[in-house]
């Protein structure tokens, strides 16, 4: 725990909250546009492009490692695109192929890359399942500068996201681009992904995508909410995520983020005050009650003749 | 003038030719039911005017102007099941969404808008309903949220697809009355339509459609048994004899 009091260890714990606050706000529009999946492949399909650029400028210098991964994370998504659209592929396959094909990919490279003198101690291995204490001072200030700005596109076109996610079409009868609006979609995407890797790493990052939302589903039956509260849970379960993983040296940080987050879910699928089974059960509960009783009434008087 | 002018539309759909060589004109004040047999290309071709959908080939001006440069005027009532109910807003923001075009981009709305949704939507009489949460309307209700949402646009031309499908019979008359208001008041209607039988009680123009222009103009003149039977190619049952 002492761990926790240094000044490293609290930038990278603010930077794993903001960074899960911002990934649960875009998990959020992935949600609604139902490709909750692809962050999935994109995220894994960014792993290549890291180890690229490393090879290319000889260190893990962060914004370069970025820059990388969002180049091979947007190939990913124009060719899921590009096999959906010229053949009679569906997109969930293609995301399948996207997917295995780049991270088998990455890992191939990464094998090459370990073997020279400066990619064995480079860490990079962290960026699969995350290292969130490897961060020096300088990827957290790259990590929230990116963050914010995620978070702040989300916030300044609250409305127009609601309109494009519940009814595009409605919007381009409105004036709005959809094409725009889906480029400015990928672009926070793919860069709540690609600011997330180091933390969280390429196999995990997808689920800080997908579980807050889907947890914050349970609460609320308002959209406004629905992303505070999965910002909430995002930013709760990066945070707590990475506190546990200090606790031993090495350990990775993703998967802690991930059980973390999962235990949000879990708690919302119970007792979420909108969708959660307990609630439900008890609606069902009383609804039955008030049903019978005017029956069992009936029955009393039918005895009593 | 004509509000809307369509000259030799053509359009595909996964590679079957759906609208071919589709002209025709529509006056102001009418109130015009799209009449076809399934696949006759009814919604596709609401989709081409909107531009929602590519054409191949063909002109469509609107008030002798293009479509992006009347946008404002042209309100669209998609068909229901064409977006995802269990979306979390309730019925007055689904309202408001027409207003966002008034609003502007990237700025909140302000009381003005929210009164206005609200006006329409006790139009439509579902006041009461405002705050529900979408997913809890019936269909009906869902329906009459759409129309006032295009309502608020205040548009000159209206496209509405099957807005009478699957509605109870009081919707119906709220979407009919509704519909004949905008009429009185001088803008013009188009519908996709499915109910031969309420055609002539319900509209003064037809449009008679299976991926070519069977006939078009007064209900009076053109919804007669040879025309509908063309457009079904058979195996209709005429059941207004005699």
């Amino acid at each position: 725990m002492t761990l926790l009091l240094s000044p490293n260890a609290q930038w990278v714990l603010l930077s794993t909250l903001i960074l899960g606050m911002a990934s649960g706000m875009i998990g959020c529009l992935a949600y609604w546009k139902r490709q909750s999946l692809m962050s999935d492949a994109l995220s894994h399909a960014a792993l290549p492009g890291v180890v690229i650029a490393f090879a290319l400028i000889g260190t893990k210098f962060l914004p370069v490692i970025i820059a990388g991964a969002a180049v091979s994370a947007l190939i990913g998504a124009l060719l899921i695109q590009w096999i959906r659209s010229s053949s009679r592929i569906k997109e969930d396959t293609a995301m399948g192929i996207i997917l295995s094909v780049f991270f088998g990919l990455g890992i191939m490279l990464l094998t090459i890359v370990n073997r020279t003198a400066s990619g064995n101690q480079s860490g990079l291995d962290g960026f699969i399942f995350g290292q969130a204490a490897s961060m020096t001072r300088q990827d957290v200030y790259v990590m929230l500068f990116l963050a914010l700005i995620v978070m702040l596109v989300v916030f300044i076109a609250f409305k127009e996201w609601k309109l494009f996610l519940f009814d595009a079409d409605f919007a381009k009868g409105l004036g709005m681009s959809n094409r725009l609006m889906n480029g400015v979609y990928l672009a926070v995407l793919v860069l709540v992904i690609v600011i997330g890797i180091q933390a969280v790493g390429v196999i995990l990052m997808a689920a800080l995508l997908i579980i807050p939302a889907v947890s914050a589903r349970y609460w609320t039956h308002s959209f406004k909410w629905m992303i505070i509260l999965s910002a909430l849970f995002g930013g709760g379960a990066g945070m707590l995520g990475t506190m546990i993983s200090t606790l031993g040296k090495g350990w990775p940080t993703g998967p802690f983020i991930v059980v973390a987050s999962s235990a949000f879910f879990i708690f919302s699928l119970l007792f979420g005050a909108q969708k959660g089974l307990l609630i439900k059960a008890l609606q069902l509960r009383t609804q039955k009650k008030q049903l019978i009783r005017p029956w069992n009434a009936q029955v009393k008087l039918e005895k009593g003749d | 003038m004509a509000v809307l002018s369509v000259q030799g539309l053509n359009a595909s759909y996964r590679r079957n030719k759906v609208l071919d060589e589709v002209s025709f004109e529509v006056q102001p004040g009418s109130l015009t039911s799209i009449v076809g047999p399934n696949g006759a290309g009814k919604s596709t071709l609401l989709k081409v005017l909107l531009e929602l959908h590519p054409k191949l080939s063909g002109s469509v001006s609107f008030f002798g102007s293009t479509f992006g440069r009347m946008k404002t005027r042209v309100g669209y009532v998609p068909q229901r099941g064409s977006v995802d109910w269990d979306f979390p807003t309730h019925a007055l923001d689904v309202v408001m969404m027409g207003l966002y075009g008034h609003v502007g981009w990237l700025k909140w709305p302000k009381r003005c808008h929210r009164e206005k949704a609200m006006a329409a939507l006790e139009q439509m009489g579902m006041a009461d309903y405002a705050g529900r949460q979408i997913s809890q309307l019936s269909g009906g209700q869902q329906q009459r949220v759409f129309l006032a949402r295009t309502l608020v646009q205040d548009a000159d031309l209206y496209f509405m697809d099957e807005p009478l499908a699957g509605v109870d019979a009081a919707t119906e008359q709220a979407i009919m009355a509704t519909l004949n208001e905008l009429k009185t008041a001088g803008k013009t209607v188009m519908v996709v339509h499915h109910d031969l039988q309420t055609v002539e009680d319900y509209f003064d123009h037809v449009l008679l459609l299976n991926r070519t222009v069977v006939a078009h103009g007064s209900t009076e003149d053109v919804f007669t048994k040879e025309n509908v039977y063309r457009a079904y190619g058979g195996g209709l049952r005429w059941v207004r004899e005699g």
